[in-house]
């Protein structure tokens, strides 16, 4: 070999394109994961669906021309004043007691919901995650009060106050917020500080206070990343809850109150209807139910993704299955890959 | 004589909360002007002298902490006031509310535990299989339906196919055992599985996790190895191992049973004590709303109790102390 092919080799070498070497980080793995999770990724889908029909509620009222709050006292009843079924008079799902267009109060439904549950579930977190750290953090007498008031609120029965406390400030939107947050955040705090406890004896924490970090700087910058996994996970798994929450206090009539739609008090006007018009229970329950179902599969699937530990349970289970076929190469298959970086 | 210290501790500070839970709902009350709660009783149209009178009548007119004193002093004695419309006992009230949220709450419980911890253990002893599967998706649904609508749907459809083909023996509305043990069984049952079912997918789930844990321990398979049969290592050793956390979310889950109780003697307009609060509470009925909210609260109580003694039963390691 000349000198001049080992000049050009290593032309050929610097011009090459430079394969970039990625870091693969627990957030790119768990999304890589979460990816090859079929149920998680339809869950996904509908709750992006919901939130698109709940987004654009007014649109599809313009398109069918039944605005949600409009009785139609002719078309959308029969002659006995019944609500008229799905398909009748344009009315795609039917109508409820007053002959307003169901489908339509059905998306304007999805709107309060999906509101409320995510707006709850995000200041739940923030009160969670700060009373979970404060008290994980400190300990002593702090940690005593804060963790006694979070076993308080736990066991309260909340269905009980939380009816008491809508009707002394009188039912609203605000205050169904305000209520079901109330309640929500001590199950994250407690989660929130069990971790805190385990994670502030560990060697990073006492290296960051030794080189002078203050308690905020060590709560919020080295603890609080590490418990976002975990966070973010029963944050998925309570939007749910509280979805259910607010449909159960507006159908009690003490949540949203009419005429603005809500699938708790859609169901609590069909209640006289059960015999005559099926329509009027089984849409707003299914439009719940399909809301609630994709939250908590997609939080399910999140958790699985999250945890190495189920990934490598898998792992194992197919290098069992595949025991039978000798050597068939295995190096090609993403999940062991995958499974041993993630160590 | 550790057992004694225990109890009276547990009565003792029970009785704290409960005292505290008064006077929270008291005050809470009272944060709304007393002016509503006398136009409501005395009707739109009534005369600002009218509305007075029922003021002094009512004893609203005193300063707050004079009632404070006078509501206490009366709950000492056992007596938890009179209705502000019905000017009927509380006490009267509760006793003859009672019947139907105590049927609810009991049958409620047992089918609910029974399915919850039934089908956990049988999907965990045969994980992976078609029953496994089946389970954990309708865990998922329970999971996912609130209890108002479980109930609607089994009225739109089982009670009411049923009663139009001339089936008539399941019913809404409460009927006493007095009625007959088949009646009041035909009035409940709706209801009993509706409170089962959203109860129950959570501990479906809890005792599956669990016991598929606990069967992975070395101890399961020294138990094996003994020659164990399989009914004795799965009971003996693993469920009874793997019940202990679930007894201890058994303590929380009671206060979101009353809850649940609440709303299906709504759906169901089964006149017990849940749905005659939630009528109080639209109506300030203050007397009425504190006696619910006490007896709730004296349950949840209770049953903590009982959970920690069944806590310290299953598990020798926790002490009462």
């Amino acid at each position: 070999m000349s000198i001049a092919d080992l000049e050009r080799q290593a032309q050929q070498a610097e011009n090459a394109p430079v394969r970039a070497i990625e870091g693969r980080s627990q957030w790119w793995l768990t999304r890589q994961r979460l990816r090859r999770d079929k149920v998680a990724m339809i869950s996904l889908a509908v709750i992006i669906i919901m939130v698109l029909l709940a987004i654009f509620a007014p649109a599809f009222a313009a398109l069918v021309h039944h605005p949600a709050n409009t009785a139609y006292p002719i078309a959308g009843e029969n002659s006995a004043g019944q609500p008229v079924g799905p398909g009748t008079n344009g009315f795609w799902l039917g109508t409820d007691d007053t002959g307003r267009d169901l489908m339509v109060r059905v998306f304007y439904g999805a709107r309060i919901s999906l509101f409320v549950g995510i707006v709850t579930t995000a200041l739940a977190t923030v009160a969670g995650v700060a009373i979970g750290l404060t008290a994980g953090y400190f300990g002593g007498i702090t940690d005593t009060i804060l963790a006694r008031l979070t076993d308080a609120v736990l066991a309260f029965p909340f269905v009980v106050l939380a009816l008491a406390l809508a009707v002394v400030f009188g039912p609203s939107l605000t205050i169904v917020i305000a209520v079901i947050s109330f309640f929500a955040w001590a199950g994250i705090a407690r989660i929130v500080r069990g971790q805190t406890l385990s994670l502030k004896e560990k060697e990073y924490i006492e290296a960051a206070r030794s080189i002078g970090a203050g308690p905020f700087r060590i709560m919020f910058i080295d603890i609080l990343p590490n418990l976002l996994a975990p966070v973010l996970v029963i944050a998925t798994l309570y939007i749910p809850n509280a979805v259910i929450f607010e449909a159960t206090l507006s159908f009690l009539g003490l949540g949203i109150q009419p005429p603005t739609a809500s699938w708790g008090n859609m169901l609590s006007a069909a209640q006289p209807f059960y015999q005559t018009a099926w329509w009027f229970v089984v849409f707003p329950s299914l439009a719940l139910l399909i809301t609630t179902l994709a939250f908590n599969l997609l939080g399910d699937g999140i958790r699985d993704a999250m945890d190495p530990t189920t990934e490598r349970l898998l792992a194992a289970r197919r290098r069992k299955r595949s025991r039978g076929a000798l050597f068939r190469p295995r190096n090609d298959d993403p999940d062991l890959i995958i499974a041993g970086d993630a160590k | 004589m550790t057992f004694a210290w225990f109890l009276v501790r547990r009565v003792l500070s029970g009785i704290v909360v409960l005292w505290a839970v008064a006077s929270g709902t008291f005050f809470l009350f009272f944060a709304r002007p007393v002016q509503t709660v006398a136009h409501q009783l005395a009707g739109r149209t009534a005369t600002p002298e009218v509305i007075q009178s029922v003021i002094n009548q009512l004893g609203l007119n005193q300063p707050i902490m004079t009632q404070y004193w006078h509501f206490l002093g009366r709950l000492l004695h056992g007596n938890l006031g009179y209705s502000f419309f019905t000017q009927q006992s509380v006490n009267t009230m509760i006793g003859q509310d009672l019947p139907p949220t105590a049927s609810l709450v009991a049958g409620g419980v047992i089918l609910w535990l029974i399915a919850g911890l039934g089908v956990g253990i049988l999907s965990a002893t045969r994980a992976r299989s078609l029953f496994d599967r089946a389970s954990t998706v309708l865990v998922l649904i329970g999971l996912s339906m609130p209890v108002f609508v479980v109930g609607e749907l089994l009225i739109v459809a089982v009670f009411v196919p049923l009663n139009q083909h001339g089936f008539t023996w399941i019913q809404t509305q409460y009927a006493g055992p007095s009625q007959g043990l088949g009646v009041w069984t035909g009035h409940m049952l709706l209801p009993w599985i509706s409170l089962a079912v959203v109860q129950a997918a959570v501990y479906t789930r809890l005792m599956r996790g669990q016991l598929l844990t606990t069967l992975g321990e070395d101890y399961i398979r020294t138990a094996r190895s003994k020659g164990l049969s399989e009914r004795r290592v799965i009971f003996r050793h693993g469920v009874r191992a793997a019940l202990t956390p679930v007894v201890s979310q058994l303590g929380i889950d009671i206060g979101q049973l009353l809850g649940g109780v609440v709303v299906i003697e709504v759906v169901f307009g089964l006149q017990g004590l849940g749905q005659v609060a939630v009528a109080a509470i639209y109506q300030d009925d203050l007397p009425v709303i504190i006696g619910f909210v006490l007896v709730a609260a004296a349950f949840v109580v209770v049953a903590n109790i009982i959970v920690d003694l069944v806590y310290t039963l299953l598990d020798p390691r926790v002490r009462i102390t």
